[in-house]
């Protein structure tokens, strides 16, 4: 089996990468790359992403044919493909990080900034928080309610579609952790960073 | 709900842990990614690494540590210590640390806060605050506390949210290697005045020391380097000391 790793200058990658390396050991060819040919040809897709969702959507843009061919794989095709942090924030249809940017508008929503109540809480979300699982999702398997996940972000996903969300995390309101529709996956926290549980969310993903 | 950080941190010097564990059952006691493992497998919520190298010829011997480091452990890395340009940050980043902190060059130029925290997002951006009192103020170190430049460490720490720094990395040099506790005061004046993360840092000497840098400091880490080492206490022992006095930590 093939996993691509989206390289697309989004930023620090290298956590992604070896945590991907931990899990896939020999079971699994593992590219890191940008090249159109190589995603088009992977059973699956990961979508890093760090910065803010301006700069991690004009990386994509920059590479000529990549959103194209992320739509091809994910929507057309229909093919397992895993967002992390910015990577899910970038599913929405609209981010309103630094300037209204356009998203990939594969799960309709927006992205904002988390109401931190007026200072109440600090922003950004850092650190280790609980996630409540509210629906089944296949990179969950394994996983107890309330495990512990790493979290960095001060923008928050607010889908639409209620029904495509699989985990939610307390931090001044529920905030969406984790969506799954169809064949798109995405978490909001860091499983390369958060440990064992994160990576049998990763091991997951790649057994599907 | 978020869990208050207890942060290890290990001194590393030419690639070398500096003060360390100790545990008996080590293979190589002085080498850092052993230790960060015993840490990270014991329930530290983050790693820190603070390269106190002195020489630049041996400059490159972090890399390799936080390469081999980043390659085991999987939990968040710190890396401070002689960070001095875009370029630096660039390289721990790809070697695998997760955040780099950065000290005197954020205070000689706070462009690099601002252009790094642009380039690779706030959230690996972390500023390091060395502070010592003086009066009912405190001034900002810098050099590993050789140089006092009379910044005043409050309206300094506001300066840095300002300029993208993700988190503030407190350190009180009065209390730095003291054992004494941290400076409580320095730490909730800091906490209250910027609305981004504080880890608190300098002077732990027991467990209690941990709770009050939570409770009375408003720190959301805690950073601690000798009592972690020598076995005098475990990170799991500190856990479970602060979740008996009702702090909220990942156990």
């Amino acid at each position: 089996m093939n996993v691509t790793i989206v390289d697309y200058n989004s930023g620090n990658i290298s956590s992604v990468i070896n945590s991907f390396k931990e899990v896939a050991k020999d079971k699994v060819n593992l590219d890191v790359t940008s090249d159109l040919n190589k995603i088009k040809s992977s059973d699956k897709v990961v979508l890093p992403g760090q910065g803010s969702f301006k700069s991690c959507v004009d990386a994509l843009n920059n590479i000529s044919g990549l959103v194209d061919t992320l739509n091809e794989f994910a929507i057309k095709n229909k093919k397992p493909l895993l967002g992390i942090c910015v990577g899910l924030q970038m599913f929405a249809d609209i981010g309103y990080e630094e300037t209204e940017t356009k998203g990939l508008g594969w799960i309709s929503g927006k992205v904002s900034k988390i109401n931190n109540q007026n200072g109440k809480y600090k922003l950004p979300h850092i650190g280790w928080n609980q996630i409540n699982i509210v629906k089944e999702s296949k990179i969950f398997k394994g996983i107890e309610n309330n495990s512990h996940m790493y979290f960095v972000h001060s923008y928050e996903f607010i889908p639409e579609d209620k029904n495509a969300i699989s985990a939610i995390t307390d931090y001044s309101s529920n905030i969406v952790c984790s969506v799954e529709k169809e064949n798109i996956f995405g978490t909001q926290f860091h499983p390369e960073k958060s440990d064992k549980t994160g990576l049998k969310i990763i091991d997951n993903f790649i057994n599907l | 709900m978020l869990k208050n950080r207890i942060i290890p941190c290990l001194d590393v010097k030419n690639g070398r842990v500096v003060k360390g564990i100790n545990f008996v059952d080590l293979q190589d006691a002085g080498d850092p990614v052993e230790q960060a493992k015993i840490y990270s497998d014991g329930g530290a919520d983050e790693i820190c690494f603070l390269d106190i190298t002195a020489s630049n010829e041996n400059r490159n011997t972090i890399y390799d540590v936080v390469e081999r480091t980043s390659r085991k452990c999987f939990v968040p890395l710190t890396v401070g210590g002689g960070v001095r340009s875009i370029e630096d940050i660039n390289k721990l980043l790809n070697c695998g640390a997760d955040k780099v902190s950065i000290n005197t060059a954020a205070v000689q130029n706070s462009k690099v806060v601002e252009e790094s925290s642009k380039k690779f997002g706030s959230q690996c951006i972390v500023v390091a605050i060395d502070a010592k009192q003086k009066d009912d103020k405190w001034e900002i170190f810098t050099h590993g506390g050789r140089n006092n430049t009379g910044i005043d460490a409050i309206e300094y720490a506001k300066k840095m949210e300002d300029s993208g720094a993700g988190e503030l990395l407190v350190t009180s040099m009065d209390r730095d290697g003291t054992q004494v506790g941290y400076d409580i005061k320095l730490m909730s004046k800091i906490s209250s005045m910027v609305n981004i993360p504080v880890i608190a840092s300098g002077g732990v000497g027991n467990l209690d020391h941990l709770v009050d840098g939570i409770k009375l400091g408003n720190a959301s880490a805690v950073l601690a380097a000798s009592i972690f080492h020598y076995g005098k206490h475990s990170v799991k022992e500190a856990k479970e000391y602060l979740d008996s006095k009702g702090i909220p930590v990942r156990i």
